[in-house]
């Protein structure tokens, strides 16, 4: 258990190290950084690696936003088994539903009760 | 007058006769808190939005400008006006607030100079008596439209500025019949748009600094005088970055001065240790720091003449998205303390 | 644009960079390192928390712990916390879960003042637009051509 820890702490800092080069090396905005993670780990899952790197990283893999793009293929992989072709769009948000749904339903309700403190 | 290819010199002496100026939280911790007349503990100023609250700080600059120099709107002939916001709304409803003929301008930061070489020209010709010129910003008000959201956790580099909050106005008027000794335009220098190619709107320092230096430049040709002439050439906000590139180019054309004399606006207004980066911005940068400030300054016998450099980064949110460099202009206003009749 | 002009702007820029301030790019490493590290680190927390004490699996207990963080990601950005970390992490702020939750959260606070349906709703996704679109775009494909893949090579 400790180990997991350890991991995911260094993990998750190595992926964010990563991100901050792109930001100040390649002089990259964070929407381009964030949208290229989350394609590199819907890639990452198309071929079978995102699943191991969890099992080995713990929240060090499934914190990072590239857990996005590897939970949308996901969705869209197991509703394909079942239902063909179609299940690709069907099944995306299946698993992915709570990042996204969180942020819009915690967004709302910061709107209402926050004001901005500039 | 005008005087070589883009200046004019004002025979009559048009007199900046008094001036307000309001500021912002940011600005009441800053260097030079004494030299704002108002002054507000927070960015929403009691009002339902930052554009509201923009439009508050513009609305009391002039109506401290009316106290103080115990006249009634009717007397103003023109306001001449503007800010960052889009479409310069903040000004415009505080020009129907206080229903004087308006001229609503817009050159980024360079608003204050551009404005003051306008109300000067209209009041040295004798086509008012009296004009109110000012310009104004909100930190968070441009923060929202040309960056992020103000909450974001987005990370700003070094060389990125911090736009004040604050209103600066100055009434101008004829310098007839005026006993006492007063600060009055003498000339003015308005600038061409440069463009350095430079496309990181987080470094606008680095891309106004070429626009400063061709207008310094130009007024020095267009005029015949040299910094020598000047007590303090002063930018508008160029920042730690800009600053020291323009004195670079400058030296490097041959307008040689102490460092000392050249000065900005952006790194006048706050203290080394406030989190702004690499200094100051703002369309009220510049006015809130010369109509406070720099002529206190003058008042107490500081300086007698001041070349005053407005400097704006013509971009928008949209430009920068369709990968356009960063257009740059800059405009002059020479300033002396004296007896004007 | 003539080749004088560009020859120009070539000088200048090179003047300007001279003075630009250089972003320190290894302190930022570090602490968008240790930042992020400790964001994953309270996620770890959170997982194990939901196993023992939820009966949720390691597979399962991704997306109660991904919902936690954003709570946690609003809390932040409402008490005006989280854009002070993120000046200071950079990427370590950011790249986790909580600075998507950051970005749609600030965006719904800041445009309130424009009303809830044509404000809140209309900029909230003004910062994770790209994400949102490019993740489910790229899923598409890629779930398209394993999908595809699959068929080809079972079938």
């Amino acid at each position: 258990m400790l180990a997991m820890f350890f991991w995911a702490f260094v993990v998750g800092g190595l992926i964010c190290v990563i991100g901050q080069l792109l930001f100040d090396v390649a002089k990259l905005t964070p929407a381009h950084t964030l949208s290229l993670f989350v394609v590199i780990g819907a890639i990452l899952d198309g071929v079978g690696l995102y699943e191991p790197f969890i099992d080995f990283a713990g929240a060090g893999a499934t914190i990072p936003i590239t857990s996005f793009g590897n939970s949308l293929v996901h969705g869209a992989l197991q509703e394909a088994e079942q239902h063909g072709l179609i299940g690709v769009l069907t099944g995306m948000f299946e698993v992915t539903s709570s990042g996204i749904s969180a942020a819009i339903v915690f967004g709302f309700i910061g709107a209402l009760l926050f004001k901005p403190k500039g | 007058m005008l005087i070589g290819k883009q200046s004019w010199v004002f025979q009559n002496k048009p007199v900046i006769l008094e001036t307000g100026v309001t500021g912002g939280p940011f600005e009441s911790n800053g260097a030079l808190p004494e030299d704002f007349d108002l002054l507000y503990d927070d960015l929403w100023m009691a009002q339902d939005s930052y554009e509201k609250a923009h439009r508050l700080l513009m609305e009391k600059a002039v109506e401290i400008v009316l106290q103080k120099g115990n006249i009634q709107k009717e007397d103003i002939q023109f306001f001449l006006a503007g800010d960052l916001t889009n479409q310069i709304t903040p000004t415009s409803f505080a020009a129907r607030t206080n229903a004087i003929p308006y001229f609503g301008l817009y050159g980024a930061c360079s608003t204050s100079m551009e404005g003051l070489a306008l109300a000067s020209f209209i009041v040295n010709y004798k086509g008012a008596h009296q004009v109110l010129t000012g310009a104004s910003s909100h930190n968070a008000a441009a923060e929202r439209q040309f960056r992020y959201p103000t909450e974001y956790g987005g990370q700003k580099p070094p060389t990125a500025q911090w736009t004040i909050t604050g209103a600066g106005v100055a009434l101008v008027a004829r310098s007839e019949g005026l006993t006492g000794q007063f600060p009055y335009a003498v000339s003015a220098t308005i600038g061409k748009v440069i463009d350095m190619g430079l496309k990181d709107p987080f470094n606008m320092g680095g891309a106004m600094a070429p626009a400063a230096v061709d207008t310094i430049l130009a007024h020095f040709e267009d005029t015949g005088l040299t910094p020598d002439d000047y007590d303090l050439i002063v930018t508008g906000d160029l920042g730690e970055v800009g600053r020291e590139t323009a004195y670079d180019l400058l030296q490097q054309q041959g307008c040689l001065m102490d460092k000392e004399k050249f000065q900005d606006c952006g790194l006048l207004i706050f203290k080394p240790d406030q989190p702004v980066l690499a200094g100051g911005s703002g369309a009220g940068c510049s006015a809130v720091v010369l109509y406070g400030h720099l002529l206190n300054e003058m008042k107490k016998g500081k300086y007698q003449k001041i070349l005053v450099v407005a400097t704006g980064a013509l971009l928008s949110p949209l430009s920068v998205q369709q990968k356009d460099s960063i257009p740059c202009i800059a405009h002059a206003v020479a300033i002396e303390y004296g007896t004007v009749c | 644009m003539s080749k004088d002009q560009t020859a120009k702007q070539e000088t200048y820029q090179k003047l300007q960079s001279k003075h630009e301030l250089k972003r320190p790019v290894f302190k930022n490493c570090v602490k968008a390192f240790l930042v992020g590290g400790t964001f994953c680190l309270i996620g770890q927390a959170i997982t194990y928390f939901y196993i023992y004490y939820f009966d949720f699996t390691e597979q399962t207990a991704g997306n109660p712990t991904v919902a936690t963080m954003v709570f946690l990601s609003l809390l932040l950005t409402g008490f005006g916390v989280y854009d002070h970390i993120g000046q200071f992490a950079g990427a370590g702020s950011a790249v986790p879960v909580t600075g998507f939750g950051n970005s749609v959260i600030s965006a719904a606070i800041e445009h309130r003042t424009e009303g809830l349906v044509l404000g809140v709703g209309g900029n909230i996704f003004k910062l994770a637009g790209s994400v949102i679109l490019f993740g489910v775009f790229s899923a598409f494909v890629v779930a398209l051509i394993k999908t595809i893949y699959l068929n080809i090579v079972g079938g």
